[in-house]
């Protein structure tokens, strides 16, 4: 999910060649996010088959180039946009899409993070729910309740995370850095540029 | 039939000193608690959480708005009658327990309906249950400084539960509590609410929150956002 929904964000900022697309997530994850080239290859192709991305062979070097269509860009945002359900599969997603996100322009990335701390305080509010329902002394019930224990303190976790990240963008607003990323320079097939810091 | 409001703030101001050193440390803040009810207070420290707390449990007069606990508007109650309202209605777990050091764990909790003019057998064994509840009854016959801080905590707790309190504040109630233990706490909390009593609970701790049906949340003396979970139908009847 996080790599077809990282490769359709990027591509709501301009057409990319696979190995730029790989590039630009890398590097706009923080160089985190190692995704195989190959992974690309074959997440554009499953894209290109749904309608979300075209591809036309064009430049000399015979590279293709991929380009969203409205369909993938109507993904893209609601991708963007929608809070996450909390659970271990998405950890990683949140991660990646708010830092993503931080890195497109137009994005409102306030309301953004406090949508999702609605969404994860409702997910903690659930489990705890199911919780106080469930019976401590019915050992059939034990193995339930450690998932749900460490599902609890993973909501908690990402919670008091949402909450610090708020802060740290909210001051980095204030100094006036926008650390929005125009796309970088095409790379050469089989040799990804540098990155230079 | 819904159940009734105990706990209701309506457009609560309350300004700290004047002129330079004017503080708005509430700006307008309404809420309406039912019996049964539980709503957690979050916001970050400074934002109001504690003035909100103690202008509900009667221990601050609001600057402006009115306040009402179980259908008494406080600011118009004599001295004499807010006292009692105070001692007989509503349960008060204070950010640093506020326990008096001469009398042991059990007179502490015992003191509340003794003062009410309940005999001391029945305050005393009252306060035995209460503290049974927190799971710290082997400590009735300490004194304050005997004893840890989470298990003054407990105590302070145990406290507010005591007797037929309609009405439960906490202010940051397992603030020295590991995981575990606060897990206990809230539990007690909760079943006690679910008996009928109205609660505000202000904490920082998400999961101890997420007890909660409601949860607000407070930035710079305002409420600003509201977390519901859905109303458990055998609480708050069909309406
Ligand atoms: N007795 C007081 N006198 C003057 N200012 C106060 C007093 N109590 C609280 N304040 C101020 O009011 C604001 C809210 O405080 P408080 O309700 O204690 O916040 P919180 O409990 O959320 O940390 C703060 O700016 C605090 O400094
Ligand atoms: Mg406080």
């Amino acid at each position: 999910m996080s790599v077809k929904a990282s490769i359709l964000a990027v591509l709501t900022m301009g057409a990319c060649h696979g190995y730029q697309l790989r590039q630009e997530i890398e590097s706009r994850t923080g160089g985190t996010w190692n995704i195989n080239v190959g992974q690309i290859y074959t997440t554009l192709d499953r894209l290109e088959r749904d309608g979300l991305v075209e591809s036309n062979l064009t430049n000399v070097d015979g590279q293709t180039t991929y380009r969203i269509t409205k369909l993938g860009r109507e993904e893209a945002e609601a991708w963007l946009t929608n809070p996450l359900t909390t659970g271990p599969e998405t950890k990683n997603e949140l991660a990646n899409k708010l830092a993503l996100a931080v890195t497109i322009p137009g994005l409102d990335i306030a309301e953004l993070i406090h949508r999702q701390r609605v969404q994860t305080m409702q997910a903690l509010q659930g489990l705890t729910k199911a919780k106080r329902e469930s019976n401590l002394d019915d050992p059939n019930e034990i193995p339930w309740l450690l998932i749900a224990d460490l599902n609890i303190f993973n909501c908690e976790a990402e919670l008091r995370w949402l909450e610090h990240i708020e802060g740290t963008l909210a001051k980095s607003a204030a100094r006036d850095l926008n650390p929005s990323q125009d796309l970088l320079a095409p790379a050469k097939r089989g040799r990804p540029a540098r990155q230079e810091n | 039939m819904t159940a009734e409001v105990l706990i209701e703030l309506i457009d609560v101001q309350k300004t700290y000193g004047n002129g330079e050193n004017e503080v708005h440390a509430l700006r307008g803040a309404s809420l309406q608690v039912r019996a049964g009810e539980l709503i957690a207070i979050m916001g970050a420290s400074g934002s109001g959480k504690s003035t909100l707390l103690t202008i509900a449990g009667g221990l601050e007069v609001p600057t402006s708005g009115d306040v009402r606990i179980n259908d008494h508007s406080l600011p118009t109650l004599r001295q004499k009658e807010l006292a009692r309202l105070r001692r007989q209605t509503i349960g008060y777990v204070f950010q640093d327990f506020n326990l008096i050091p001469s009398l042991t764990v059990v007179e502490n909790v015992a003191l509340p309906l003794e003062l009410d003019g309940m005999n001391a057998r029945n305050a005393r064994r009252a306060a035995t249950d209460s503290l049974e509840s927190m799971g710290i009854s082997d400590l009735a016959k300490r004194f304050p400084d005997e004893i840890s801080g989470g298990q003054r905590q407990r105590v302070a707790i145990a406290r507010s539960f005591v007797g037929p309190r309609r009405v439960l504040l906490a202010d940051e109630p397992t603030g020295a509590l590991d995981s575990k233990t606060s897990e206990s706490v809230i539990r007690a909390m909760r079943k006690r609410i679910d008996g009928g009593l109205a609660g505000i609970l202000v904490t920082h701790d998400a999961k101890l929150a997420a007890w909660a049906d409601r949860i607000l949340v407070i930035r710079d003396g305002q409420i600003v956002d509201e977390l519901k979970t859905e109303l458990r139908p055998e609480q708050f009847g069909a309406n």
